[in-house]
């Protein structure tokens, strides 16, 4: 009787998400009146976990794949009463991917706590946050990929055993190679975004944005049609098609707010709007508005967020 | 090259979503439907790894009568054949199970989804469908060769790109970048006219109820008024996210 959360590491330390994943079953284990296993790797500082409620932690050494990861899981939880995976881009993979080695019933794209216990009923974001749907869970083995920045983090004391095992991992897919750009922070787990579109007119005219979001510790991000026509990576397309992002903060400039770009930032916190055109839908969806010109608007604002910084 | 292309029928991206009465269900009326956008990259792939080296294009879907106007409309674009398991699915795993019975009956070299669909949004199906194959899976993939039953495989990770080698049959979840936007397909008139004397094959369900349940839907709280701000005065900007928002 148990919750099993995975812990990712990158490069053998945790992020936030890491955290919250401990958080989240620790949240749901005292629920049931259960203790919180985790799962991580080796080189991982795992010692860190009992802070966020983890009871018992495994250290592995982890397949490099999403499916590699869910077998070593399907077999370390055989006796979990229910299961936790943060949606990185690995868990993304990996807990579907566990469900189906398992048996067990999952939401994907969850943004809260389990509102029952049993059965488990979760609230999960449908139709590109156009809707919130409540799903039951009817299994024996629930299992819960939440979307990182969606609930509070919370420490909780665990009583923070540590061991390890040896667990093999076994996937088809070899890999050959990963690049990750350091230095700035990636979009899905950002926790603020400046988002620029067409009303910034050409390509050269980024450096600014780069300045609000180094200002801000914020990624980068982009309209679809700043991406489809090559001014930035699609990589940074964020929308319906593109990357959903659920930063505290989500600044856009000069995006006049199609809905299938309100579809990927609506579950931001707050959301700041910046354009020429007072008509633009996006108003109808920000906290806060600024009717101007961003060549005007955005050095302003990289001055007085420095101003502000300074001063707290 | 034998292909499946895994086709989703979703909401178009512009449609108003609206649930019925009860709250347990979308309501599709006035909705217009589409082949989800993460397939329709997956298709136009195919198209060029069959035009590139031969092969068959097969599109499938897991789902009521009502969903063939938008297989038909995957054969107008080039698929060769279209399969509709009849079934009302419930969850990401009954229509997985459908998809794998399917898969194993048959032989597919490559089998492609859309990283997700725009309506359950879950990013199940294809993980699920790989695991249950036992076959290499490629999520969020950005682009694919195949080079003599291996392929290489380009994923987006957190914060950049892994490449992956896999020998075929293999999952791919596609997403833009597979292919480009400026190059997707959409139907001619010849393709329509052809699209339908193409066999598009009815076959009975496998799976009984799923494991997960909808109990509701709602439409998320929409935010109040706009605070509006003069652009002279940024400075008040940062003391509202600073002290309201709690954001900087």
């Amino acid at each position: 009787m148990s919750i099993l959360v995975f812990v990712e590491d990158w490069s053998g330390a945790y992020k936030k998400a890491s955290f919250e994943a401990v958080a989240y079953a620790k949240s749901w284990a005292a629920m049931n009146g259960v203790k919180v296993v985790a799962v991580t790797g080796a080189n991982a500082p795992a010692a860190e976990l009992a802070e966020y409620g983890a009871d018992h932690t495994i250290q592995i050494s982890l397949g490099r794949t999403a499916m590699g990861i869910a077998g070593q899981l399907s077999e370390l939880g055989s006796d979990a009463t229910g299961m936790v995976v943060a949606a990185t881009s690995l868990g993304r993979s990996l807990a579907p991917a566990l469900a189906a080695l398992t048996g067990g019933a999952l939401s994907t794209n969850t943004i809260g706590l389990p509102l029952n216990t049993s059965p488990v009923q979760v609230k999960r974001g449908a139709f590109s946050s156009k809707g919130i749907e409540t799903i039951e869970l009817n299994n024996a083995l629930p299992i819960i990929s939440f979307v990182p920045n969606s609930i509070g983090l919370e420490p909780a004391a665990g009583e923070g055993v540590v061991e390890s095992k040896e667990v093999l991992s076994n996937d088809p897919l070899e890999v050959v190679s990963t690049e990750v750009a350091s230095g700035k922070v990636a979009l899905p787990e950002a926790e603020a975004v400046v988002s620029a579109g067409r009303g910034l007119k050409g390509p050269e005219n980024w450096d600014m944005i780069e300045e609000l979001a180094e200002v801000l510790g914020a990624a980068t991000a982009c309209s679809k049609p700043v991406s489809d026509i090559g001014w930035r990576p699609h990589s940074e397309h964020v929308g319906q098609t593109g990357i959903q992002v659920n930063p505290n903060l989500y600044i856009a400039i000069g995006i006049s707010g199609a809905i299938q770009h309100l579809a990927g930032v609506s579950a931001s916190k707050t959301i700041v709007v910046v354009n020429t055109d007072p008509e633009a839908p996006f108003f109808k969806a920000a906290d806060y508005g600024i009717v101007g010109d961003a060549f005007e608007v955005v050095p302003k604002l990289v001055n007085a967020l420095r101003a502000f910084k300074a001063a707290s | 090259m034998n292909i499946l292309v895994c086709i989703s029928h979703v909401p178009d991206t512009t449609a108003k979503i609206n649930f019925t009465a009860d709250g347990t269900a979308l309501d599709p009326t006035g909705v217009q439907f589409v082949i989800n956008p993460y397939d329709e990259f997956g298709l136009t792939k195919a198209l060029h790894i069959k035009e590139a080296q031969g092969g068959t294009i097969t599109v499938i879907n897991v789902g009521p009568a009502t969903t063939e106007p938008t297989l038909r409309k995957a054969l107008a674009i080039g698929a060769d054949k279209a399969v509709r398991i009849d079934a009302i699915p419930t969850d990401a795993i009954t229509v997985a199970k459908e998809l794998k019975n399917h898969i194993s009956a048959n032989s597919y070299d490559l089998i492609i989804c859309g990283q997700e669909s725009i309506d359950y949004n879950g990013q199940q199906v294809p993980a699920m469908l790989a695991a249950l194959l036992n076959q290499p899976f490629a999520n969020a993939c950005v682009g694919l060769s195949l080079d003599n039953g291996t392929a290489t495989a380009t994923s987006e990770i957190d914060g950049g790109h892994a490449t992956y080698k896999a020998s075929l049959p293999m999952v791919v979840g596609g997403k833009k970048g597979l292919v480009e936007e400026k190059d997707l397909r959409i139907p001619n008139m010849r393709g329509i006219m052809s699209a339908r004397s193409k066999p598009l094959e009815v076959i009975s369900s496998t799976e009984g109820e799923g494991i997960t349940k909808a109990v509701s839907f709602e439409k998320p709280v929409g935010k109040t008024a706009v605070k509006m701000i003069d652009a002279e005065n940024v400075d008040e900007l940062v003391r509202l996210l600073h002290e309201e928002a709690k954001a900087i």
